[in-house]
């Protein structure tokens, strides 16, 4: 196997993972945990309101 | 039993060293553009003067402005936002000392041998081995606080801005201790491993993979937290972030070679750095979307809001130089603007619009709260600051495009017999309106910094170091 082919097969894999990572990305099922993930930085909110009151 | 609150120590420090080594950097760089302008500026120093020639202190200011200014920003950045969104104390208080003293120490190192003419002459890697080796066991500590802290992790999810901080962390260790490879000859003397075209070839694939990784990507992890924060909003689309950052990670890497064109690199490498750089806008400007759009439905908060000007006006910079950047990469392109000014405006627009900006912004955000107060000691001053760097920046990188443009086309006229029309130094001559003009745009720059410097001290003078900033007890999932 030449480097010129194992470059070619790495490319291609890649490019199948890469579009592999898109479908999960924009699977249907996963849009509520990603929502959930985005909501991360605002979770702290309530806490420092606290805060503030005491 | 575990930690009730977050270490806002370390991202105290680095947040104030943030400032002083901005304003260190940007004053050098000041310095340097008078130099273009008058170049016998700094000859009365006498036995003083070769210490701040040109070409030492030249790397003085790009490893001052990118390693001190926006590294000390980044680690600020990523140790307060990994904290925030695992919702947990970082791992060690002792590592992350370590990591804050280290650090400075490598940039007193680095102020210190850069003016004495040591130098190992890669492009923004010219330190010298013992300094090298210091800066990757700082990585390494560093690298351990971060992902050590994930992995501790209180939430389920690990929010977005940590991915591109952890990828900027893993890449960079990898691209410094690739590319400083060296046979130590003396204390203060090294030589690269690599020689000839090979040399050139790692030298650009760290190059640009600085400038895609501790540039771009660690950037768009203090995007990806502090534009949401600050806009009150989640990010536009968080799906749109996963792709975002696959994309960058799978084709920053080969781009380099764009850094080459023309040069003995082979021709196939150069097609294929011109074509990875091409396919850079998709991501790039995917990304520049996302953050923008996090305002929709609350454009009005850019009117009244200078922190968040300075957040969005930066990704505007980042997709301006992210369309720029590509561009130059053509081959044909490229053979016009190679080696002129136009490459300089070109990373200033980066430099200054981008990496500046979001940082100022973030820092910003970041000082109240590290110091117990709801906002600065003057908003006002944060808007002058805001349009202050704002035409700083337009007014350096438009005279370089004009400089650069006119440098490329004086330098590639020929008469009808083939002689050069322009001799060099005609070329130099042309370039003192420009030269000028940049000089101003960037004392506009670096005095916005001054003002941020006081707006800064009179915030901390009146509040107090926060350290008992409590972590969240309840966790959803």
């Amino acid at each position: 196997m030449d480097a010129g082919l194992i470059g070619s097969v790495v490319t291609v894999l890649f490019f199948l993972l890469f579009i592999g990572i898109v479908w999960w990305a924009y699977h249907r099922e996963n849009k509520a945990r990603f929502d959930e993930a985005a909501r991360l930085p605002f979770e702290e909110e309530a806490n420092d309101a606290d805060e503030r009151r005491t | 039993m575990q930690a009730t609150t977050y270490n806002y120590k370390v991202v105290r420090q680095f947040a104030i060293m943030t400032i002083v080594w901005g304003i260190v950097g940007m004053l050098v760089g000041v310095i340097l553009s008078a130099q273009l302008i008058w170049p016998t500026l700094t000859e009365a120093l006498g036995p003083l003067a070769p210490y701040l020639s040109y070409g030492r202190i030249r790397p003085l200011h790009t490893n001052a402005v990118i390693f001190a200014f926006g590294g000390s920003g980044l680690f600020a950045a990523s140790l307060y936002v990994v904290q925030r969104t695992c919702q947990v104390r970082l791992i060690s208080d002792g590592l992350a000392s370590f990591v804050f003293w280290g650090w400075q120490l490598v940039i007193l190192l680095a102020a210190v041998t850069l003016p004495l003419g040591i130098t190992s002459s890669k492009e923004y890697a010219e330190l010298e081995w013992p300094i090298d080796i210091l800066i990757a066991v700082v990585w390494v500590a560093y690298a351990v606080l971060f992902f050590g802290t994930i992995i501790k992790r209180k939430t389920q999810h690990i929010y977005v801005a940590n991915w591109f901080f952890g990828a900027y962390i893993v890449t960079i260790a990898l691209l410094h201790i690739v590319n400083s490879m060296e046979l130590p000859v003396t204390l203060t003397k090294s030589y690269s491993m690599y020689a000839g075209v090979h040399d050139a070839m790692v030298q650009w694939w760290y190059g640009h993979n600085a400038v895609g990784f501790f540039l771009t990507t660690a950037f768009l992890g203090m995007m990806y937290y502090f534009v949401p924060k600050q806009a009150g909003r989640p990010i536009f689309s968080y799906r749109l972030s996963i792709v975002h950052f696959w994309s960058l990670n799978f084709i920053y890497m080969w781009a380099g070679p764009h850094h080459l064109m023309y040069t003995a690199l082979p021709d196939w490498a150069q097609s294929l750095g011109m074509l990875f750089s091409l396919m850079l806008i998709a991501p790039s400007w995917g990304g520049m979307m996302n953050g923008i759009m996090t305002l929709s439905g609350a454009w009005h908060k850019l009117r009244t809001d200078p922190i968040l000007k300075f957040l969005i006006t930066s990704l505007s910079f980042y997709g301006m130089s992210t369309f720029e950047g590509p561009m130059m990469s053509v081959k044909t392109v490229n053979a016009l603007s190679h080696y002129t000014e136009w490459t300089i405006g070109h990373v200033h627009s980066g430099a200054l619009g981008w990496v500046a900006m979001i940082t100022i912004g973030s820092m910003y955000y970041l000082i109240p709260r590290l110091f117990g107060r709801e906002e600065m000691y003057s908003v006002k001053l944060i808007n002058t600051h805001f349009w202050v760097s704002t035409i700083g920046v337009v007014l350096y990188i438009a005279s370089l495009w004009i400089a650069g443009v006119a440098q490329g086309l004086m330098w590639r006229a020929t008469n009808d017999d083939g002689t050069l029309t322009y001799s060099f130094v005609q070329s130099v001559e042309a370039m003192y309106p420009f030269y000028s003009i940049r000089l101003i745009g960037g004392l506009l720059f670096f005095g916005g910094m001054l003002l941020m410097a006081y707006n800064v001290w009179k915030t901390v003078a009146v509040g107090r170091a926060v350290n008992d900033a409590r972590i969240p007890d309840a966790v959803a999932a």
